[in-house]
């Protein structure tokens, strides 16, 4: 290899915010007033408030340099399996930047606000064609809040049949987020377990599927970054029992243009804007989580909806089985505008994308699997699966290799998930890895396998380069300092 | 297109070494039945068609300058320093994924725990999580987490009808599946909330207020937490005005148990409403039961300083169906915006300006009353309050529309018993002299 | 990585649960606690949700939680009763039990009401037999 991806440097050291600053300092150009002081009593008001007393310099500098002892999507390649961390197109914060969309409030009469409604509308038919889907709602500010919508819209839907339901199927490689938000609408997980081929088997679904059962949650692809062949028999079993089908749209990336998740029996899913549509990440969110649905459950969708009344667009709240608001106004609508922002960017080009996230992932695949261990060697979506099997004589683990991957400058993949796989391994590349980088990141994980053998302590104390290195997280549990 | 950078050659070679002659084979595993045959119908632009586009759009938005925006009710119009869009700027900061490998994340953590810590000052609270989604899903998981506390025997909570029409509203809609029960407390003349039904409640896991409340009414928090822990309930504080703390006492001070609002104040800009900040904050000895994540201080195996997501055992990915909440993600970006303003402004120019806001208000309020409106609600407000306007001004404020001026929000959709009543606001961006435009204009 | 089974500690006059808990007869009442393997399994204990004294669980009831920065489980009831103490140690200093389990990192000690459900647990060799065959 003639060279790696990381390299030493410089960075600075940063004090917390309240460790530094002068009292008196300000970083915030104080509006000179024109009205009157008004008098409020004492009653009401607080003693000083202890928050740090800045200049703008101070502030510059100190996120300057917390921002340095980051890794992003622009530092380095980012395999997250199941994040989707692909590019970040730069016009997207251009768009979401314009005044007339930062500086717009939510609760603008139509008349007013007809720009934000157009792109809303316009965002909810690009989503629902990308689905194969009848209606869209923006309201879920993320995935999981989103799979709690779907789940409120198959609670509603039973109800209006006067059912109630109270249990719902899982499969065993889903992500927490779906027992999570099926607990929250009271429904009991009963888990189903994948087979030997890492996916939904359609015998066992139909043991478990009865008329107490809401219906099933479904990744497609799913967790392992395998297809869910059966998937359509498994809806038909579901709906025969008058069950509803969920899709947890996460690997919307894997399929778009290439399924259409509509018209192989998903009722309802969510898709991430922050994933599949170039939306920042942003440490941690903020993220989008629309739900695309059937014309069986369109009734029962968030108000307010948006509807265009010849050229003019306007919202209707006069929805009786709508199941209400999920959120304050209308979602995260400044991810919206990214995501619609790179929709037009791509327009047919989302197929294409798909094909090179499919590609490469299977490319590192291949190339990888006769220094890791593949637990189903077959053709993958958009991301593979690996596990430390192989390791296990060295006594090198998953979190061995991912630390060790850092120090070479990549950020790891996703590790110790899905569940199902004993030390997983998930690597999704995106399509917007350039092929040199991914030949890089290939021979690098082979130099390390490589390290695994020969010393494996290089793979125990790593990583050795960043700011900081492997951290107790145990006394961060035990004895949790939360606050400063 | 330059977010795709496989040229032909690239391809070539990584279908080669699949085994796979093109592009479409590498999805012949997939079922047949399952396939898409089609073209997707969606439209392409160039990035220039696509400026050109997206400035249409926001060419028709009524936003400040060309407009005087007199609505608060949940989203602020305030001043953002230039830093703070600039530092967001920064792609390591944006682009981040969530923290889950501390060694390469410490800018996020740090920043993080930073919006942790200010905001746990600002509400007067022990401990603040790293965010929820709103306001309004805020209150909603601040309300299961009271019920959580009270060992799930508890099945009832009592929210404020001065609470945010909306919050309330995503509250029905997160307990509607629920066998837990939402009171509605209603309001007294002074623009306060009516406490005494909880006398006669049972089986009470948590009172919640919002304070200021969607009147722009100081809520007597105290004696909302006397009430509630008479009754061994949990005394829950919502907010949709952060910046309301810069000035008033904070409801930590005021025996609150969790507080959760909108953070959007802080740095984050309007937006059409989202994304916003769901601050939540508790104390410390309800940290177990908080929903969302929380970093942590510690030290690596050198023993540096560093940061770490944890307590995790409380979340969906470890807890599955048992977490305190299937949130995922937080408002990541949006908190480290709030820090990097609650650090502009400082303690010394949270005040300021929070006073400002507070005085812009009092101004517009007291022109509008010697305009011959009336207040109907004399408890303090901060920077929104309730006017009564004469019969009919519902075709005056569409007047005033046109001349590019939005005179608050009407009411009557919200408390029907409270027609011609409209929700004003003035920020410390509003302008005397567009003040005394409005006032000049309902004369 | 976990121990291997010839290295995992098992106490004399200790009965077992399938479980993973030991139980330690004390004149009327029974003391429980998890077992070495249990511990070694979960690694790093970093919190323990004990019930409330004077509470009541069946044997087989779910009586508490067992946390590490990765996994939470659960702790079941090897047998019924009600429970007269809980060692209130384990809450700033949860390492006792990967520390000392059979000793100071003892969870709760129960009122033995059916002292059946105790003479049906498992002596030590009966529980290495369990432990061999996982």
């Amino acid at each position: 290899m003639s060279h790696f991806a990381g390299t030493t440097g410089l960075i600075m050291n940063e004090p917390l915010l309240w460790e530094k600053g002068k009292k008196g300092r300000c970083g915030i150009s104080i509006p000179t007033p024109d009205v009157a002081a008004a008098p409020l009593d004492d009653e009401f008001t607080r003693d000083e408030i202890d928050f740090p007393d800045l200049s703008e310099v101070d502030v510059v500098r100190h996120f300057t340099r917390l921002s340095q002892w980051n890794f992003g999507v622009d530092t380095g390649m980012y395999p997250l399996g199941s994040c989707t961390m692909k590019y970040n197109p730069k016009t997207n914060e251009r768009q979401a930047a314009l005044p007339g969309f930062a500086g717009a409030h939510p609760m603008l009469p139509p008349d007013l606000s007809q720009g934000t409604l157009r792109l809303m509308y316009e965002l909810e038919q690009f989503l629902s064609e990308l689905t194969g889907m009848y209606a869209t709602t923006l309201q879920p500010a993320a995935g999981a809040h989103g799979e709690l919508t779907a789940m409120l819209l198959f609670y509603a839907c039973h109800k209006s049949k006067g059912e109630k339901r109270s249990k719902i199927l899982i499969p065993d490689t889903a992500h927490g987020t779906n027992p999570a938000s099926a607990s929250l609408c009271g429904y009991k997980s009963i888990l189903v377990e994948s087979n030997e081929d890492g996916i939904l088997s359609v015998e066992r679904v139909a043991e478990l599927m009865d008329e107490d059962t809401v219906g099933i949650m479904v990744t497609n692809p799913n967790t392992l970054g395998l297809f869910e062949d059966n998937i359509k028999k498994v809806a038909e079993i579901v709906h025969a029992k008058g069950g509803l089908v969920y899709g947890d749209g996460a690997n919307m990336n894997a399929v778009m243009g290439v399924v259409k998740m509509g018209q192989i029996g998903i009722d309802a899913m969510h898709l991430n804007l922050h994933k599949t549509f170039s939306t920042p990440h942003g440490g941690g969110g903020p993220g989008a989580g629309p739900v695309c649905v059937v014309k069986e459950l369109e009734p029962f969708l968030p108000v307010p909806r948006v509807i265009k009344d010849g050229d003019r667009y306007d919202l209707k709240y006069d929805n009786p089985d709508s199941i209400g608001r999920v959120h304050a106004f209308h979602g995260n609508f400044g991810i919206l505008i990214r995501a619609y922002s790179y929709i037009l960017s791509m327009g047919k080009e989302l197929k294409t994308a798909s094909q090179h996230a499919v590609l490469s992932a299977n490319y590192i695949k291949e190339k990888l699997k006769d220094v890791l261990h593949l637990p189903f060697d077959r053709p993958c979506m958009h991301e593979c699966v690996f596990t430390d099997k192989k390791q296990e004589p060295y006594k090198v683990s998953t979190l061995d290799m991912a630390k060790r991957l850092i120090d070479y400058g990549y950020h790891p993949p996703t590790i110790y998930f899905p569940l199902v796989v004993s030390g997983a391994i998930m690597i999704e590349p995106t399509e917007t890895e350039p092929k040199e980088n991914i030949d890089q990141f290939i021979e690098t994980f082979r130099a390390i396998v490589k390290e695994a053998e020969e010393n494996p302590d290089l793979l125990h104390n790593a990583p050795v380069t960043p700011k900081v290195r492997r951290m107790d997280e145990v006394t961060a549990a035990r004895k949790p300092i939360l606050c400063g | 297109m330059r977010y795709l950078p496989h040229t032909s050659e690239d391809i070539a070679e990584m279908l080669q070494v699949v085994g796979a002659e093109t592009l479409d084979d590498i999805f012949a595993t997939i079922p047949e039945d399952c396939r898409f045959k089609g073209e997707l119908d969606l439209p392409k632009m160039s990035e220039w068609e696509l400026n050109d586009h997206m400035s249409s759009l926001a060419v028709q938005m009524a936003v400040a300058p060309e407009y005087t925006v007199f609505v608060g009710a949940g989203s602020y119009n305030h001043y953002i320093p230039s830093a703070v869009p600039y530092l967001l700027s920064r792609s390591e900061v944006a682009t981040a994924y969530t923290p889950y490998q501390p060694e390469i994340s410490q800018g996020t953590l740090q920043a993080i725990f930073e919006y942790q810590t200010l905001t746990a000052r600002l509400l007067g609270m022990d401990v603040a999580n790293a965010s929820m989604y709103d306001g309004a899903s805020g209150l909603a998981e601040a309300l299961l987490m009271a019920i959580r506390i009270g060992r799930n025997k508890k099945k009832t909570v009592a929210i404020s009808s001065l609470i945010h029409p909306h919050y309330r509203n995503v509250v029905q809609t997160y307990f509607d599946p629920t066998d837990y029960n939402v009171v509605e407390l209603p309001y007294l003349p002074d623009g306060t909330t009516d406490l005494s039904p909880v006398d006669d409640m049972e089986d009470l896991a948590g009172v919640a207020v919002q304070s200021p409340n969607f009147f722009g009414c100081i809520e007597n928090i105290q004696a909302v937490s006397d009430k509630a822990h008479g009754c061994k309930a949990l005394s829950i504080t919502a907010f949709s005005e952060a910046l309301a703390y810069g000035l008033l006492k904070s409801p930590g001070n005021q025996g609150a148990d969790i507080v959760c609002g909108e953070g959007q104040s802080m740095g984050i800009p309007q937006s059409f409403g989202g994304p916003g900040l769901g601050m939540f904050a508790a104390l410390n000895k309800y940290v177990r039961n908080m929903p969302g994540r929380l970093i942590g201080k510690t030290k690596d195996v050198d023993g540096k300083d560093g940061f770490v997501l944890t307590l995790a055992t409380r979340e969906q990915h470890i807890r599955r169906e048992r977490a305190t909440s299937n949130i995922c993600s937080n408002q990541g970006l949006c908190a480290t915006m709030s820090t990097m303003y609650m650090a502009s402004v400082g303690g010394t120019g949270i005040l300021e300006i929070a006073r400002q806001n507070h005085d812009k208000a009092e101004y517009l309020k007291s022109e509008l009353k010697k305009a011959g409106l009336e207040v109907p609600f004399d408890r303090p407000t901060f920077n929104e309050f309730v006017v009564k306007c004469p019969d009919g001004f519902a075709s005056k404020r569409q007047e005033l529309i046109q001349k590019k001026i939005v005179a608050g929000i009407p009411l009557e959709c919200y408390y029907p018993e409270l027609a011609d009543h409209y929700l004003l606001c003035a920020t410390e961006t509003t302008r005397k002299a567009d003040m005394d435009a409005l006032v000049k204009e309902v004369k | 990585m976990a121990k291997e089974i010839s290295k995992i500690i098992l106490v004399d006059g200790l009965k077992y649960a399938k479980e993973h808990e030991w139980a330690k007869k004390e004149g009327d009442t029974v003391k429980i606690g998890i077992t070495d393997y249990a511990q070694d399994q979960l690694g790093e204990i970093v919190f323990v949700e004990l019930p409330e004294v004077d509470s009541e669980f069946d044997k087989g009831d779910e009586f508490g939680t067992l946390e590490s920065t990765k996994a939470v489980v659960d702790l079941y009831m090897p047998i019924g009763g009600k429970i007269v103490a809980i060692n209130e140690a384990l809450e700033d200093e949860s390492e006792l039990v990967n520390k000392d389990t059979y000793g100071d990192g003892w969870m709760i000690e129960v009122a033995l009401s059916d002292l059946a459900e105790l003479d049906a647990l498992m002596d030590k060799d009966a529980y290495l037999e369990l432990l061999k065959g996982l």
